[in-house]
C-alpha cells in the first residue's frame, strides 16, 4: 500500500523509514541510519522539496489528506537529514558525546 | 546560542570592507560613553571567580538566598487551561514538588505537592519522581483516600470517626504564593515574598505588557540533564561571543568565513535589578544570496531565527519593552527573568523560554520551550519543525560544552577568568548572586 501522493511513488522506498510521527522518532531514524542511507534519502528528496511543500499547502494542516500528512512527515525528515547532509559531514553534531536531548512536547502531525 | 546579529554583522561586514584586516574590524557598533557596557553598568572589570560553579558550599547558601527568595517561573496558563487542570513541578533545589491547578473560582493555586495525612506523595502517575498534568474535580490521595478541593482545603477522611480531635480546617494542603504575568506563571517559596511579582519583575519585563504571549499557544518543549551548574547555561544564552566559534559550523562555508574572522558584538545589553537583557541585530535571510543561506532553509523558509514569513501578531503597536534599544533591524531580545528564566522574543514573532533548574551543585535540568502562533498550513508546521530541529542541534552543542567547562572548572586549577565586554550579562549574574547571598547573610546573621 502506498503512503506518499501518486506524484511522489518513486520516494516510497524512504518513506517506508522516514515517515514516523515525531520529532524524536525521526531523530532515532537519523541516528539508527548510516551517512550513506542519509545522503541518499536527501539526494533523492532535496530537489523535490519545494514541489512537495506546494503539494501540502494545497490543503490545511486539517484537511490533509494521510497520504499529504505523510509527505509532510517526509520533509519533516528531511529537515533531520539536512543538519548532517549540509553541516556536519556527519550523522551526530560533532562533539555531543552522550548528550541527549528530548522534545517531550509537539503540536501532533 | 547564535544570533541573527551575529550574520547581520558578518554579511555586511563581509560586502562593505572585504579589505578589512581583523584588527581593523573590532568595535564596529557604538558603545556607552563609559567606553564599555561593563562599566556602564557600574560592573568591575577584573578577572572573576567561578567558585559559584564549583562549590557545594555556595550552592547549598544559594538555594536558600536565591530560590527561596525569588519568583520562580514553572509554566503557562495554557497547561491549566479549565477547572481543575494540573500539572506537577519537581523543585528539587528546595527539595520539593509542587502541583499547580485551576480552581473552581478559575485562580491559578499552587500547593506543596504532600498529603497531609501521612506525607504521600498526593499527584503523580506511575513514578513517584516524575512530573504529571491532567485534569481532576478533587485531589485524592492514593494512600488513604483523603480528598482536597481545589483550592486546597481538606474535604473528606477516610473513617473520620477513628481520628481524634481532628479539625479538617487545619489540615488543608500547604500553600505556595503563585501569580501570573502575561500568563507566565511563578511560584514563590518564601514564608512571605519580599516583593510582589510584578514589583518583582520591575520596569524591564513590565514594559513587555500587550505582548500576545497568549496566542502562542503551539507549544515544542526540549528537556535534557545537564552535567553542569545552572548558572553555566544561563551564561551559554546570555553571551553570543561563542556563537561564531561553537555553532559556525551551522552555517554555509560562505557565511562562516567571514563570521569566524569578525566574532559578534551585541547593539544593546540593559540590566535592570538583577534581570538582564541583550538584544541582536536582524537578519532578512530572504536577502542574502544563495551561497549563505543553507538549502534547507531555503526549502523550509525558515532556521534557527524562525519562519521568514512571520505571523501577524493581532496588535496594534509593539510593546514599548520588545526591542529596548530600538535597534534596527532588529533579531531578537534574550530577557533573563532572575534567577532561572530566559525569554526570548523574536523579530519573526515567535518566543522562546528556558528554565534551568538545579539539581545539585554540578546538575541541572534544563527545559527550553518554543511559542508558536499555531500553524495552520503544512508549510507553516514544517517552518516551525525546522526553527525546532535547528534549536535542538545548536542545545547539543551548549549542553556537552557546558560538561567539558565544569568538568575543568572543578578541577581548581584556575579560579581565576577574564570576562570581555560581551559577556557582560556573565558578570552581572556573578555579581547579582553574591549579591543575594550576602543578603541572606546579613539578615540570618551568618557570617
Amino acid at each position: 500500500m502506498s503512503l506518499l501522493p501518486a506524484e511522489f511513488a518513486d520516494l516510497e522506498p524512504f518513506a517506508a523509514k522516514w515517515c514516523v510521527d515525531t520529532e524524536d522518532e525521526r531523530f532515532a531514524v537519523r541516528m539508527a541510519s548510516s551517512m550513506e542511507e542519509i545522503q541518499a534519502f536527501y539526494d533523492a528528496f532535496e530537489p523535490r522539496a519545494e514541489t512537495a511543500v506546494a503539494h501540502c499547502d494545497r490543503y490545511t494542516l486539517d484537511d490533509l489528506p494521510e497520504d499529504g500528512a505523510n509527505l509532510l512527515r517526509l520533509l519533516c525528515a528531511l529537515v533531520q537529514a539536512s543538519f548532517p547532509v549540509e553541516c556536519w559531514r556527519q550523522v551526530k553534531v560533532p562533539d555531543t558525546g552522550a548528550a541527549a536531548v528530548d522534545c517531550i512536547v509537539q503540536p501532533a502531525l | 546560542m547564535a544570533s541573527s546579529g551575529t550574520i547581520q554583522l558578518i554579511y555586511l561586514q563581509d560586502c562593505q570592507s572585504r579589505q578589512s584586516s581583523r584588527k581593523e574590524v573590532m568595535a564596529r557598533l557604538p558603545k556607552p560613553a563609559e567606553g564599555s557596557w561593563t562599566e556602564h553598568y557600574g560592573l568591575g572589570t577584573a578577572p572573576v571567580s567561578y567558585e559559584g560553579t564549583t562549590s557545594p558550599e555556595y550552592y547549598e547558601v544559594e538555594r536558600e538566598a536565591v530560590f527561596r527568595r525569588s519568583w520562580l517561573h514553572v509554566g503557562r496558563v495554557e497547561q491549566v487551561d479549565r477547572t481543575g487542570a494540573y500539572f506537577t513541578k519537581e523543585i528539587a533545589v528546595l527539595g520539593t514538588s509542587i502541583v499547580v491547578v485551576r480552581d473552581a473560582d478559575g485562580k491559578v493555586r499552587a500547593f506543596h505537592n504532600i498529603c497531609r495525612h501521612r506525607g504521600n506523595k498526593l499527584v503523580w502517575t506511575d513514578f513517584p519522581s516524575e512530573e504529571t498534568a491532567g485534569v481532576c474535580r478533587q485531589f485524592t490521595c492514593k494512600y488513604h483516600a483523603w480528598r482536597y478541593n481545589l483550592d486546597g482545603s481538606l474535604n473528606f477522611v477516610q473513617q473520620e470517626g477513628e481520628f481524634f480531635d481532628l479539625d479538617k480546617g487545619a489540615f488543608g494542603l500547604v500553600p505556595v504564593h503563585c501569580d501570573v504575568w502575561q500568563g507566565f506563571i511563578f511560584v514563590n517559596f518564601a514564608d512571605e515574598p519580599e516583593q510582589p511579582l510584578h514589583e518583582y519583575l520591575g520596569p524591564m519585563l513590565g514594559a513587555l505588557d500587550g505582548y500576545p504571549f497568549e496566542r502562542m499557544t503551539e507549544r515544542r518543549v526540549y528537556r535534557t540533564e545537564i552535567k553542569a551548574n545552572w548558572k553555566l547555561f544561563v551564561d551559554a544564552a546570555q553571551e553570543f561571543y561563542h556563537a561564531p566559534v561553537l555553532h559556525l559550523k551551522q552555517n554555509p562555508p560562505a557565511l562562516a568565513l567571514p563570521m569566524q574572522d569578525n566574532g559578534f558584538e551585541a547593539p544593546y545589553y540593559q540590566i535592570d535589578g538583577p534581570h538582564r537583557v541583550v538584544s541582536t541585530n536582524g537578519i532578512r535571510a530572504w536577502d542574502l544570496p544563495e551561497d549563505k543561506r543553507k538549502r534547507m532553509d531555503t526549502i523550509t523558509r525558515s532556521g534557527l531565527f524562525g519562519a521568514w514569513d512571520a505571523p501577524d501578531l493581532g496588535i496594534e503597536k509593539m510593546p514599548a519593552g520588545i526591542n529596548p534599544g530600538g535597534c534596527e533591524p532588529w533579531g531578537m531580545d534574550s530577557f533573563q527573568v532572575y534567577p532561572n528564566f530566559l525569554l526570548g522574543i523574536w523579530s519573526q514573532n515567535w518566543v522562546m523560554s528556558y528554565t534551568y533548574w538545579p539539581t545539585g551543585f554540578n546538575s541541572h535540568v534544563f527545559e527550553g520551550t518554543l511559542h508558536f502562533i499555531p500553524a495552520k498550513t503544512p508549510g507553516e508546521y514544517l517552518a516551525h519543525e525546522m526553527a525546532g530541529v535547528a534549536f535542538k542541534e545548536y542545545l547539543l552543542q551548549d549542553a556537552n560544552t557546558l560538561e567539558a567547562t565544569q568538568m575543568m572548572l572543578e578541577s581548581g586549577v584556575v579560579n581565576r577568568f577574564p570576562i570581555g565586554d560581551q559577556e557582560v550579562l556573565c558578570r552581572a549574574l556573578i555579581e547579582e548572586t553574591d549579591r543575594w547571598i550576602a543578603d541572606y547573610k546579613e539578615k540570618k546573621g551568618i557570617s
